[in-house]
């Protein structure tokens, strides 16, 4: 029991951190709970189909469909990370400030949200898939002891929500005026990290073939293969074998979000261009 | 209401993508390993150091495992009765551990560089 509830756990941390950091993020925007949860639902019935095509994501491409499908949704992520940092910085503060007076501004912040709900999904979607095949290969084989580990995944499963928590109420103890920085930061990191590993993804696959001399090893420091390597790999992308072209990535992605950042506060000097409520509704989509 | 719809399906047109340009499947042209009743055969792998190499996972089991190494910074899940390639890329010369992470009690190996 013990053996199947790690493994899950080790499945779900990684979704369970970016669940508490997305929520603390958009702590106080109206709705926000109902796109995370969108968020959670669609990446666990992604996460489904993706189980159940492993064998035939994997052999597309050569047999690198798997490696260039999670690169893919990492850079995915990476993106909507990225968009809903630069969006913030430019209306953030004031959305929050406004949104206290007049209920109209959500609607501008709902397309961050939903930067963050497929965030939320992506994640869910990839950690996911391999629980269920893990706990699918144990319920298939059906004997008793079976029962007990699939207890273990589910209080694996549970482990992942507790971390969501954790990670949350964690934030939530920052003063509210230093919240909106902090949550700024982990979501640059989160991005940087995930930028590093989708390289990492796609040298599996057979692409990025520069730089792939390994620059360091601290793995005798921290094994990523650890509970607490996996915390850090997800938090601040922790490696403890990082090649060139992921440590590229990681710094590249941290100097473009902030540098968009940036950019898009000074374009928004006093900050309180809330662009209007949408008069003329946008098309679906 | 409009962004939930697209939220939800961004997730699914990477997979439809992935699935619509289809290719031919896993080839076989790696360092043969094979999977069977969750272990694996040879266990211990040698490639030369500081070159890139190419191993083919042949998983013979029902069930679904994990090609899994931290120190080869490998996750590849192989369907049963399906393969995988893992390109391992240049090591220097060492002891690379790694398990078949759904059945990790007997699904171990290593891979030494040389």
């Amino acid at each position: 029991m013990l053996a199947s509830l790690i493994i899950v756990f080790r499945e779900v941390i990684e979704a369970g951190l970016i669940v508490g950091i997305v929520l603390a993020a958009t702590n106080g925007v109206a709705r926000r709970t109902l796109w995370v949860s969108y968020g959670v639902t669609g990446g666990i019935a992604g996460a489904c189909l993706v189980a159940a095509f492993a064998g035939e994501i994997g052999a597309l491409f050569y047999g690198s469909g798997q490696e260039l499908f999670n690169a893919s949704i990492l850079f995915i992520a990476v993106a909507m990370l990225t968009w809903h940092n630069v969006w913030m910085a430019g209306h953030g503060r004031e959305m929050a400030r406004e949104m206290k007076r007049v209920g109209a501004a959500v609607s501008a912040g709902e397309r961050s949200l939903a930067a963050l709900a497929i965030v939320v999904g992506v994640a869910v979607l990839r950690e996911g898939s391999e629980v269920v095949l893990f706990l699918y290969g144990i319920a298939s084989t059906g004997s008793t002891s079976n029962a007990s580990m699939l207890l273990g995944g589910t209080l694996g499963l549970a482990g992942g929500a507790a971390m969501s928590a954790l990670m949350y109420f964690g934030l939530l103890t920052i003063p509210p005026g230093r919240l909106f920085s902090v949550t700024s930061w982990l979501i640059t990191l989160l991005a940087a990290g995930m930028a590093a590993q989708g390289v990492l993804f796609l040298q599996a696959a057979g692409y990025l073939g520069v730089l792939t001399a390994q620059l360091w090893d601290t793995s005798w420091l921290l094994s990523d293969g650890s509970i607490a390597g996996k915390m850090l790999h997800t938090l601040i992308g922790y490696s403890a074998r990082p090649d060139g072209m992921q440590l590229a990535a990681y710094i590249g992605t941290i100097l473009a979000v902030t540098l968009l950042m940036r950019w898009e506060h000074t374009r928004h000097p006093r900050g309180n261009q809330i662009p209007a409520p949408a008069q003329n509704k946008p098309a679906a989509g | 209401m409009r962004m939930p719809v697209s939220a939800v399906f961004s997730s699914f047109a990477v997979l439809a993508m992935a699935l619509a340009l289809s290719a031919c499947s896993g080839g076989g042209e790696g360092i043969p390993v094979t999977l069977k009743d969750h272990r694996f055969t040879p266990a211990e792998i040698h490639v030369p150091a500081n070159k890139p190499a190419l191993l083919t996972i042949k998983n013979d089991d029902d069930s679904a495992d994990e090609f899994d190494s931290s120190s080869l910074g490998v996750e590849k899940v192989i369907a049963g009765h399906a393969s995988g390639n893992v390109r391992l890329r240049p090591l220097p010369p060492g002891r690379y551990p790694f398990m078949g992470e759904y059945h990790s009690s007997t699904a171990q190996g290593v891979v030494i560089a040389e």
